[in-house]
C-alpha cells in the first residue's frame, strides 16, 4: 500500500449506478470541476446498451503527471447500485473508501475488514428534501457528488461556477442542484474527517487545454474542412457526430445575409442510402462525409467499391464499437481495421486514418478530407467509443487560417475548353491521379460515371488490358498515398536510456495504434522502473509509410498492442510490407473495455516467456483478474 | 408479336429550339438493347421533351442503378453527366447529387427489378424526401439481363415464357407512390409517345419527385401470350386517364377552364398543366379521388395511364432544408469555414 500522503493528485475513483438516473451529470460535474483544478484528469463512462435499469460505471482517474488510460484500481468506490453492490465492493483496493447509501443497512455478507465504509444516507436526505419522486431519485446523485466534494477537497467554487454555467438560466433546477449538493456536502463534513488522504490539489497543469469527446472534435473537423453534405443513419457510437455537426452548423453555417443553410444533413433510411448520398454530393463537388460504426460499415461495403473504382471522394467515420454482429453496442474495440483496409469486393484498398484522441480527431478529419479529394477515393477515419464518446483533456484546437481545401485535380471549363477531348482516366499525374470533371459545367466535360469494367477512356469495357490498365493504376494510387498519411509517432527515448539497445542485446518495441496510445506509453514507462526498455511507435494511417517499415525492421521483437482477436494490424503489417513474420508479436485486448497500462505490461511479461508466434491475450478488464500486476 | 417500329427521335432534324440546339444534340450513343425494347421508345420520349423545354444537355445529371434500364442513361443527351452507379441505389446517389448542387436537372432511369425489389427502400424514401427530381421506372414485370425471371410488378397470373405462373401480388409503383406522399404521379406505355413526351415535360417542371412508371414491354423475355406486360395486352386493357400538357407560362390556356373535362394545375414556375378529357368525377389534385378511382378500374383488369397525381403544394427536400439558394457546391469556402477566432472563441464552452 502506498502511504496515505502520497494519494493526492493520483488516485482512481469509480462510481457505480443505474443508468436512466440522472447519473451522468454528477458524475460529469466532478470529472470537469477536477479538470478545473488544473489536474490531469480522465473519464470512462462504462454504460450499457439500455435506456433504463441496468449497471453502469464512470471511472474517474486523477493523475499528477498526466497518465489518462484507463485505472483498474479504485481507491474508492461509490455504490449507488444495488444491483452490482457485492461486485463493486469486490473492486475497491485495500485499505480503500465505499461510499454507500445507508438509507437502508449493509448486507453484512458484503463487508471487508479492509475497506472503510462511509455511509451516507442519501435517500432519506432526498425524501426529505424534495417533493417530486423523480427530483427524489436525480438528486441523489448530486448529493454524492456534495459528499465526494467534501471528502477529497474539490473547491466548491468551482463547482458552483460550473452550476452557474449549466443551469444559470434554469433557476428552479439550479437552486435544486445547489441544495442536494450542500445536502451531500454537510453531511459528509459534519460525520466524516474531511478530506480524505486520498484527496485533490490545485495544479496548474491543464494550462490551455480543453475536455472534449471525440465525437464532437471530428464533427468540428468536418465542419471547418468546409464539408457541405452529411447523410447518417442513427447508430451507437456515433450518433453524437452528426447530432454535433447539425449544432456546429445550426451555429455557424447560415448565410448571413438569407439566413439560409450553407449545409444539408439527411438522416438516410440506412447506411446503405447514407454513404450513397455521400458519394452522389462527392461526385457533384461536394465535401461530404457519413459517420457511422462496424454495423453500418458492414452495410456500406457495395458502395464502398463503387467509390473507389469509379474514384470518387467520400469520407466516412467509424466509430468502432465491439462486434462481430451487433455485438457490444457501448463497448469499444479496434476490431474493423481489415474490414475497413480492404472494404468491398474485387480488389479494392482504401486510405484509413487512426486518431488516438480527440486532438487528432480534429485534425485527422480535415485531412481525411484532403485525401479523399485529392486521390479521389474514400478514406475512412477510425475513431472508436472510448475515443469518441469519453471526455478528454487535449490541448485546445486551433486552425491555420491559411489552410486552402486540397481540392485534387477537379477540370475547371477554362482548362476543359482547351481539351481536344476529356477523357476520365487518362493523364494520370506523378500520384496517378486523373483529372474529374463536375456535372453541370460543361457538355465537353461530360461523362458517364460507372462501376462496370470501364478503360482508360471511360468507356465500357470487357477487354483484358483496357480493365487491367485502370485497376493497376488503382494500386499504384493507393500506394502513392502513404506519403500523404500522417507519419508514426516514434518514442526510442527510454531504450536510448536504458541497457536495451547495446551490442547484442535484443531490442525491442511495443507498437499500437488509435486510443491505446496512453495505455501503451504508460506500461512502457513502468516496464522502464523495472529495468525493461523499448521503443514506441504508433501507426497513424493506412498505406503505410517507409517510416513504419524501417521501425518494424530495426527492432527484433515487435509486439503490436491492438484491441482485436484476431490482431488485424499484424495481419494488415504482414500483408502490406516486407516485414518478416518472426518479428511481429501480438499483445491483445479486446473484451470491450479501454486499455490499462497495468494489462499491456502484465501482457509483455508474459508474453516475452512464450513460443514465437502464440499471441498473448488479454481478460481486457475484469479488474481482479489483474490485481497486483503494476509493480 | 406485334412489332413496332424504333420511333426517330428527329422530326424535323434541323429545327432549332430556344437555346438553339437540335433534337440530335439530345442524342446519345446508340442503343445496345434488344431491337424493339420499350425502353428505347421511353428514350426516345425523353429527348424530345428534353428539346422541346430547351433545357442545355450539360445542366442535366442522368442517374441510375443496375438493369437493362439503367443502361440507357448512354443512349440520350451526350453532354450530361451520367453515373450508372449500383443496383436499386440510384435514390441515394441521386439525392446527394441534388443535396450538393441543386440546380440541375435530375433524371433517375430505373426499372422494375431496380426500383420495386432491391431499391424498394431507397425509391422510397426518395418519394418521401422529395428529392427534385424525374424518377422514370421502365416498367416490364421481368428481369432481362439475367435472362427473364419474374420481377416484383409481374402481375397475379402473368406468365413466363417457360409457363411459370406468378402468384405472388404485384408491387404497383402508383399506389405505392399515393400513399407514401408523392406530389406526382404517373403511368404511360412506351408505345404511346402521344401521351408520354407531355407527362415528361411536365415532369421535369415539377417542384419535386416525378414518378413516371412507364411499361415497357421486354421484346425478349415477357411479349408472349400469357405476360400481362407485352404490348398486346398493355395496348388491349390501357385506359388513357385525362391528357395532360405543360403550358408555358407566357401562353393562352386555349380551351376555357371549367370547360367540361378540362382542369389545370398551377406549376411553381407559373407554367400550367392543362388536362384535358377528364372523367367526370376525376380530379388530379385529390390523392383519395385517384386511388379511389384507379383501385375501382385496376380491379377490372383496366390500365389506366396519364398524369394521374398532381399535388404543386408540397415543399421539396431542399426548402423543407431550408437549404441556401446557391447551390452547395458553389459556396465558397470562406463561407463554409468559421475561421481561427470563432474556434478560439469556441474552445472556451470547453473548459
Amino acid at each position: 500500500m502506498p502511504e496515505a500522503n502520497s494519494r493526492v493528485n493520483d488516485f482512481a475513483f469509480k462510481l457505480a449506478n443505474v443508468n436512466g438516473t440522472g447519473s451522468a451529470s454528477a458524475n460529469g460535474l466532478l470529472m470537469q470541476a477536477i479538470f478545473r483544478m488544473g489536474i490531469p484528469v480522465s473519464g470512462k463512462n462504462l454504460f450499457p446498451s439500455n435506456i433504463q435499469g441496468l449497471p453502469t460505471w464512470y471511472e474517474i482517474r486523477v493523475n499528477k503527471d498526466g497518465r489518462t488510460s484507463r485505472a483498474l484500481d479504485y481507491d474508492l468506490i461509490v455504490a449507488m447500485n444495488a444491483q452490482t453492490y457485492a461486485r463493486d465492493i469486490q473492486e475497491v483496493r485495500a485499505g480503500g473508501y465505499l461510499l454507500f447509501d445507508s438509507s437502508w443497512p449493509l448486507d453484512k455478507a458484503v463487508q471487508r475488514p479492509d475497506v472503510t465504509f462511509l455511509g451516507v444516507p442519501l435517500a432519506q436526505l432526498c425524501v426529505e428534501h424534495f417533493r417530486e419522486p423523480r427530483e427524489r431519485i436525480l438528486m441523489k446523485n448530486i448529493a454524492y457528488a456534495g459528499s465526494l466534494i467534501a471528502l477529497l477537497d474539490i473547491e466548491m467554487s468551482v463547482v458552483e461556477e460550473l452550476l452557474q454555467e449549466t443551469y444559470g438560466k434554469k433557476k428552479a433546477l439550479l437552486e435544486s442542484n445547489q441544495k442536494a449538493l450542500k445536502l451531500g456536502y454537510d453531511f459528509a463534513k459534519q460525520n466524516f474527517e474531511c478530506p480524505l488522504a486520498l484527496r485533490v490539489q490545485k495544479m496548474n497543469a491543464n494550462g490551455d487545454k480543453i475536455l472534449i469527446d471525440g465525437n464532437t472534435a471530428t464533427a468540428l473537423g468536418a465542419l471547418y474542412a468546409g464539408c457541405t453534405v452529411a447523410a447518417w443513419y442513427p447508430i451507437t457510437p456515433a450518433t453524437s457526430v452528426m447530432e454535433s455537426f447539425k449544432s456546429l452548423c445550426e451555429r455557424y453555417r447560415k448565410d448571413p445575409k438569407t439566413g439560409k443553410n450553407n449545409f444539408a444533413i439527411l438522416q438516410a433510411e440506412d447506411e446503405l442510402a447514407a454513404i450513397g448520398i455521400v458519394i452522389g454530393a462527392g461526385w457533384a463537388g461536394a465535401r461530404a462525409f457519413t459517420s457511422t460504426a462496424g454495423p453500418g460499415i458492414s452495410l456500406m461495403n457495395e458502395f464502398l467499391g463503387l467509390a473507389y473504382y469509379a474514384e470518387i471522394p467520400a469520407v466516412l467515420v467509424d466509430v468502432q464499437r465491439v462486434g462481430p454482429s451487433t455485438g457490444m453496442p457501448t463497448r469499444t474495440q479496434q476490431a474493423d481495421l481489415l474490414l475497413c483496409a480492404y472494404a468491398s469486393h474485387g480488389d479494392t484498398k482504401h486510405i484509413l486514418l487512426f486518431p488516438a484522441h480527440p486532438a487528432e480527431c480534429f485534425e485527422f478529419a480535415v485531412t481525411s478530407f484532403d485525401l479523399a479529394e485529392k486521390f479521389q477515393t474514400p478514406v475512412i477515419l477510425m475513431s472508436d467509443l472510448d475515443i469518441g464518446m469519453n471526455d478528454w483533456v487535449v490541448p485546445r484546437l486551433t486552425w491555420d487560417d491559411s489552410y486552402k481545401p486540397e481540392r485534387g485535380r477537379v477540370l475547371s471549363p477554362e482548362q476543359i475548353e482547351k481539351l481536344g477531348h476529356f477523357h476520365r482516366y487518362a493523364d494520370e499525374d506523378e500520384y496517378f491521379v486523373t483529372p474529374r470533371t463536375l456535372p453541370g459545367v460543361s457538355a465537353k466535360g461530360a461523362f458517364l460515371t460507372r462501376g462496370s469494367g470501364h478503360n482508360r477512356l471511360g468507356g465500357y469495357t470487357e477487354l483484358p488490358d483496357e480493365y487491367q490498365a485502370v485497376v493497376d493504376r488503382l494500386a499504384e494510387k493507393h500506394r502513392a498515398a502513404a506519403r500523404f498519411i500522417p507519419p508514426p509517432v516514434i518514442d526510442s527515448s527510454r531504450s536510448s536510456k536504458g541497457k536495451g539497445k547495446g551490442k547484442g542485446r535484443t531490442s525491442f518495441s511495443l507498437v499500437t495504434l488509435g486510443g491505446c496510445d496512453a495505455a501503451v506509453r504508460e506500461a512502457l514507462d513502468l516496464l522502464g522502473q523495472r529495468g525493461i526498455h523499448g521503443d514506441y511507435m504508433r501507426i497513424r494511417g493506412f498505406p503505410f509509410g517507409a517510416e513504419v517499415e524501417a521501425f518494424l525492421n530495426a527492432h527484433d521483437f515487435n509486439y503490436i498492442v491492438e484491441q482485436n482477436r484476431d490482431h488485424q494490424l499484424k495481419s494488415l503489417i504482414t500483408l502490406e510490407t516486407g516485414v518478416p513474420k518472426e518479428k511481429l508479436k501480438s499483445l491483445l485486448f479486446y473484451a470491450g473495455f479501454p486499455l490499462s497500462a497495468g494489462q499491456v505490461v502484465e501482457g509483455l511479461l508474459s508474453a516475452m516467456g512464450k513460443p514465437d508466434g502464440e499471441p498473448t491475450r488479454g481478460l481486457g478488464g475484469m479488474p481482479e483478474a489483474l490485481s497486483g500486476a503494476e509493480g | 408479336m406485334p412489332s413496332i417500329s424504333k420511333p426517330i427521335a428527329a422530326p424535323p432534324g434541323s429545327q432549332r429550339n430556344d437555346v438553339g440546339l437540335t433534337v440530335r444534340d439530345y442524342e446519345g450513343a446508340m442503343s445496345t438493347l434488344c431491337a424493339g425494347c420499350g425502353h428505347d421508345s421511353i428514350t426516345a420520349a425523353l429527348i424530345r421533351a428534353l428539346w422541346e423545354l430547351s433545357i442545355q444537355p450539360h445542366r442535366i445529371a442522368k442517374m441510375s442503378g443496375i438493369g437493362c434500364s439503367s443502361k440507357t442513361p448512354t443512349y440520350f443527351a451526350s453532354g450530361a453527366h451520367g453515373f450508372n452507379s449500383v443496383h436499386g441505389r440510384m435514390p441515394a446517389v441521386a439525392t446527394g447529387a441534388a443535396a450538393a448542387n441543386r440546380e440541375l436537372h435530375y433524371i433517375g432511369i430505373s426499372g422494375d427489378g431496380d426500383s420495386l425489389s432491391i431499391g424498394l427502400g431507397q425509391m422510397s424514401h426518395a418519394i418521401r424526401r422529395n428529392v427534385r427530381m424525374l424518377y422514370v421506372i421502365e416498367n416490364n414485370g421481368v428481369y432481362g439481363l439475367t435472362k427473364g425471371q419474374f420481377s416484383a410488378s409481374a402481375d397475379v397470373g402473368s406468365k413466363l415464357k417457360k409457363g411459370e405462373e406468378n402468384q405472388m401480388a404485384p408491387i404497383d409503383p402508383v399506389f405505392l407512390g399515393l400513399s407514401i406522399g408523392a406530389t406526382f404521379v404517373a403511368r404511360s406505355f412506351s408505345g404511346d409517345k402521344q401521351q408520354l413526351v407531355p407527362i415528361l415535360k411536365a415532369a421535369l417542371k415539377h417542384r419535386g419527385l416525378a414518378l413516371v412508371d412507364v411499361i415497357s414491354p421486354c421484346v425478349t423475355f415477357n411479349d408472349h401470350e400469357g405476360s400481362t406486360k407485352s404490348y398486346l395486352y398493355t395496348r388491349k386493357h390501357e385506359r388513357p386517364v385525362a391528357h395532360a400538357d405543360l403550358v408555358p407560362p407566357a401562353e393562352e390556356i386555349s380551351a376555357s377552364i371549367g370547360a367540361k373535362g378540362v382542369t389545370t394545375i398551377a406549376m411553381h414556375d407559373g407554367s400550367r398543366v392543362r388536362f384535358s378529357a377528364v372523367p367526370e368525377g376525376y380530379d388530379p389534385g385529390d390523392r383519395a379521388k385517384v386511388f379511389q378511382y384507379l383501385q375501382e378500374h385496376q380491379t377490372q383488369g383496366m390500365i389506366p395511364t396519364g398524369l394521374l397525381y398532381l399535388n404543386e403544394s408540397v415543399p421539396d427536400m431542399h426548402e423543407r432544408n431550408n437549404t441556401n439558394d446557391t447551390p452547395l457546391v458553389q459556396v465558397p469556402f470562406e463561407s463554409l469555414c468559421p475561421g481561427s477566432g470563432a474556434l478560439e472563441e469556441l474552445m472556451e464552452d470547453f473548459r
